[in-house]
C-alpha cells in the first residue's frame, strides 16, 4: 500500500486504524487521475477559464528602491480567483472528489481562504460543502466566513482546543470519520497522512511550473504555514541548487511556546499530529502546543514532512519574523507598489526587507503573493493600518 | 526477543478464564486518585480488564465525552510519573492485564523521558496506539523491543479484509475490533453488520478478540459476548464518572452490564 509515503522519516500514515482504508481509496484515486488524459485536461481548463491561470509576475521596482534591494518578482497568486494559491488545490481535489463519486467535501480553514477557495469549487462542481473553523478565526477572518456562506458551504465553528487551525482540523478528522463513504476530505495544506501532502504539493506544482517559463531566480522566498504555497513554487527549482530557496515562518510575538508558530526554531521536536510525523510545537509530555501569529493561515503548530526534510537535508533555510514585522511588510508593499498581501504572504516580504541590504543589487529575487490581504483589513487590530 | 512471559500469560490467562470485561479509563479526569478509585470500583462489578488511557491535546479519535475527559486531565496536569504510579497501585491491588491506550505522540514523548521503558514494572502488560497504524509502526518498533510490552492491534469496521490478514498475523494478546465508523461515544444501536463481522473474525483471528466503540448496554455487551471473546465499555463509564457517580453506583453500573455466572468465580479469584 504505502508506496513513496514519506520525505526521509517526515511523512507517513499515523491515523486511526479506521481510515486506512478511505485513505488507501485516495491514493488509489490520486495515481489514476493522475494518468487520466481527460481529468488532467479538465482541470487544466479549469484553471484557465475558471481560476484565471496562468499568474503574472510583477516587477516590484519602488520596493527594492524602497529597501534597497535587489531586482524583485511577485509571482501573483493573490490574483487568482478567491483571492489565493489555495484555488489549485481546492479545484485538484474537489474534481478528484467528483472522480470518485462522492457527493460532498469537507474541508478545515484557518484565515479562511481554503475554506473559501473549496466553497467555491464545490458551487462550481456541484458538491456539498462543509468548512470548519475555529471560531477565534471566524472572528478575526470575517469577510471570508461571508464570502463562504454566500457561495453555500455551511461554516461549522470549532469552539474546542485553542479555537484555530489545528482544532478545525480535529473536527474534519471525527466528521471524516462517519461520513467517508460519501465525503471527501479537501485538506488545504501539505500535511496530515499520506497520500496528503503529496496529492496538494502536486496540485500546488502548478505555480513552480508556471515560474520556469516566467523567470530566471536566483532566489525563492515563501511564507510557510502548512507549507502549500512555498512547496508549490518551490518544487520546480528543487533540482537546480543554483537557485536558494527560503522559507518564512510564523514567529509571533515571542521566543517561547505558545507564543509563535516558528516550528523549526531551535528545540525542534519530530512528533506526530494529524497523521504526520515532522517537527510539531509541543511539550515535554508530547502535548501539543498552542501557537501564536498574527496570520491565521500561519498559525499551525506542524510543518509539512517535505519541508521538514528539505531543513534537514539543507536545500532550502527557513527563518522566522515577528507578527509587527509582517504588518510593516504588508503596508509597505500597499504604498510602493499598490498590492496588498496577506499577512501570510507579507511574512515573506518581511523577511526579504530584512536581508535585502546584503543582497546584491543584481541578485533575482522571486517572492510568491501567496494571497491578497482584503481578509485583514476588516480587523479591530488592523482599524488603523491605514495610518503610518 | 520474546516478550515478557509475565505479560503474554497474564492476558493469555485472563481470555481463558472466561469472557474479559475491559474497561476504558481517562487517566487524570478528575484528579488521578479518582481515576484509581473508579478503577477499583470498576474491578468489583466484574471488568478484568483495563485501558487507561493517557490524555491527549487533539485527540481525533474521540468523541465529545472522552474529548473532553482528556482536557479535564490536561488540566488538572496529570503527568507520566501519575501515570505510572496509578498503574502499580491498580496492579498492587489486582493481578488483572493493564493496557495502556494512547495516542502516538505522547508515546514518543515518552520514550524520550524514559518513562516508557519502566512502564512494565509499573504494572502495564500492553499498548493500544490509536494512530499507531501498528501493523507497519516504524517509530515505536525499537523501543518495543527493549520492553516487555504486548502490542495489541486495531482491525476497523472498515479495515480491508487483506489488511485483517497482515493484522492478524502480527497480533499478539489480542485483537481490538473497533466496531463503528466514527468517533468513540456511547451509540443506541449496533452496526447491522456486527454479527457477521464478528463471525467472520471468529473464523480468521488465530487470538482472540474483544469488540468496542459505542457499547453501554446490558443487550449490547451480551450480544457481543455471543460472539466475541471479550468487550469494551468506555464512554459511558467516563461521562458517568465525570457526572460524579459514586463508587458504589460505578460498581453497580459495571455488574449491570457484566454480571454472570463467570464474574461470580473471579472476584472470588480475587478475594482470596
Amino acid at each position: 500500500m504505502l508506496k513513496q509515503d514519506r520525505y526521509g522519516e517526515f511523512g507517513g500514515c499515523y491515523v486511526p486504524e479506521l481510515l486506512v482504508a478511505p485513505l488507501q481509496d485516495l491514493e488509489d484515486a490520486f495515481l489514476e487521475v493522475c494518468a487520466n488524459l481527460t481529468f488532467r485536461y479538465t482541470l487544466e481548463i479549469l484553471l484557465k477559464n475558471y481560476a484565471g491561470r496562468p499568474t503574472p509576475i510583477t516587477d516590484a521596482i519602488r520596493l527594492s528602491r524602497a529597501i534597497n534591494g535587489p531586482k524583485i518578482y511577485l509571482k501573483r497568486e493573490d490574483l487568482l480567483h478567491t483571492g489565493a494559491h489555495k484555488l489549485n488545490n481546492a479545484l485538484g481535489q474537489c474534481l478528484l472528489a467528483k472522480h470518485m463519486g462522492k457527493t460532498r467535501v469537507i474541508a478545515e480553514t484557518g484565515a479562511g481562504q481554503h475554506g473559501v477557495a473549496t466553497a467555491a469549487a464545490c458551487a462550481h462542481l456541484d458538491l456539498d460543502c462543509v468548512v470548519y473553523m475555529g471560531s477565534h478565526d471566524i472572528k478575526r477572518q470575517s469577510p471570508n466566513v461571508t464570502r463562504m456562506t454566500m457561495m453555500g458551504a455551511e461554516v461549522v465553528p470549532v469552539n474546542t482546543g485553542s479555537a484555530t487551525l489545528k482544532d478545525a482540523v480535529n473536527a474534519a478528522l471525527r466528521d471524516w470519520a462517519h461520513s467517508f463513504a460519501d465525503t471527501h476530505y479537501c485538506i488545504g495544506s501539505a500535511l496530515g497522512p499520506y497520500p496528503y501532502p503529496q496529492v496538494v504539493a502536486h496540485f500546488q506544482s502548478v505555480i513552480g511550473e508556471e515560474c520556469k517559463q516566467q523567470i530566471k531566480p536566483d532566489m525563492v522566498i515563501a511564507c510557510v504555514g502548512g507549507g502549500s504555497n512555498a512547496i508549490g513554487i518551490f518544487s520546480a527549482f528543487l533540482d537546480d541548487p543554483r537557485v536558494r530557496l527560503i522559507g518564512v515562518e510564523a514567529g509571533g510575538y515571542g521566543d517561547d511556546l505558545g507564543q509563535h508558530a516558528a516550528r523549526l526554531k531551535e528545540l525542534r521536536t519530530p512528533g506526530v499530529l494529524h497523521g504526520c510525523y515532522t517537527y510539531v510545537l509541543q511539550d515535554d509530555q508530547g502535548q501539543i502546543a498552542e501557537t501564536a501569529s498574527i496570520a491565521a493561515g500561519l498559525d499551525y503548530p506542524a510543518i509539512g514532512p517535505q519541508h521538514a526534510q528539505l531543513f534537514l537535508e539543507n536545500r532550502a533555510q527557513y527563518f522566522f519574523v515577528r507578527d509587527d514585522e509582517a504588518i510593516a511588510a504588508q503596508q509597505l508593499l500597499a504604498k510602493t507598489e499598490g498590492i496588498i498581501p496577506a499577512l501570510e504572504s507579507a511574512h515573506a516580504l518581511a523577511y526579504l526587507i530584512k536581508i535585502a541590504p546584503t543582497l546584491n543589487e543584481d541578485l533575482v529575487v522571486l517572492v510568491n503573493l501567496s494571497g491578497r490581504g482584503d481578509k485583514d483589513l476588516a480587523r479591530d487590530d488592523m482599524k488603523n493600518a491605514g495610518e503610518t | 526477543m520474546s516478550r515478557n512471559i509475565q505479560s503474554t500469560t497474564i492476558i493469555e490467562n485472563q481470555f481463558a478464564r472466561g469472557k474479559v470485561n475491559v474497561a476504558y479509563l481517562t487517566a487524570g479526569d478528575g484528579g488521578i486518585a479518582r481515576t484509581l478509585d473508579a478503577a477499583l470500583a470498576l474491578i468489583a462489578g466484574g471488568v478484568n480488564m483495563l485501558e487507561i488511557g493517557v490524555p491527549f491535546s487533539d485527540p481525533i479519535a474521540d468523541g465529545p465525552i472522552i474529548q473532553a475527559a482528556a482536557q479535564r486531565a490536561l488540566k488538572a496536569g496529570v503527568t507520566f510519573a501519575d501515570i505510572l504510579a496509578l498503574t502499580a497501585a491498580i496492579k498492587k491491588q489486582y493481578p488483572i492485564p493493564i493496557i495502556l491506550f494512547s495516542y502516538l505522540n505522547p508515546i514518543l514523548a515518552m520514550i524520550r523521558s524514559g518513562h516508557f521503558a519502566q512502564l512494565t514494572s509499573a504494572g502495564v502488560d500492553g499498548l493500544l496506539v490509536v494512530d499507531g497504524e501498528c501493523a507497519t509502526n516504524n517509530l515505536l518498533q525499537a523501543a518495543l523491543k527493549t520492553t516487555a510490552l504486548v502490542p495489541i492491534y486495531v482491525i476497523a469496521e472498515s479495515t480491508t479484509p487483506s489488511r485483517i490478514q497482515l493484522i492478524n498475523k502480527k497480533a499478539e494478546g489480542f485483537l481490538y475490533y473497533a466496531c463503528q465508523r466514527g468517533t468513540t461515544g456511547v451509540r443506541e444501536n449496533l452496526p447491522a453488520n456486527l454479527i457477521k463481522q464478528m463471525q467472520m473474525l471468529r473464523s480468521q483471528a488465530h487470538c482472540p478478540f474483544v469488540v468496542g466503540f459505542g457499547i453501554s448496554t446490558v443487550l449490547q455487551v451480551k450480544t457481543i459476548l455471543q460472539y466475541a471473546d471479550g468487550v469494551v465499555v468506555g464512554s459511558l463509564f467516563v461521562d458517568a464518572i465525570a457526572k460524579g457517580i459514586s463508587l458504589t453506583d460505578l460498581t453497580h453500573l459495571a455488574s449491570s452490564l457484566f454480571a454472570t455466572e463467570t464474574h461470580q468465580e473471579v472476584s472470588h479469584d480475587f478475594i482470596s
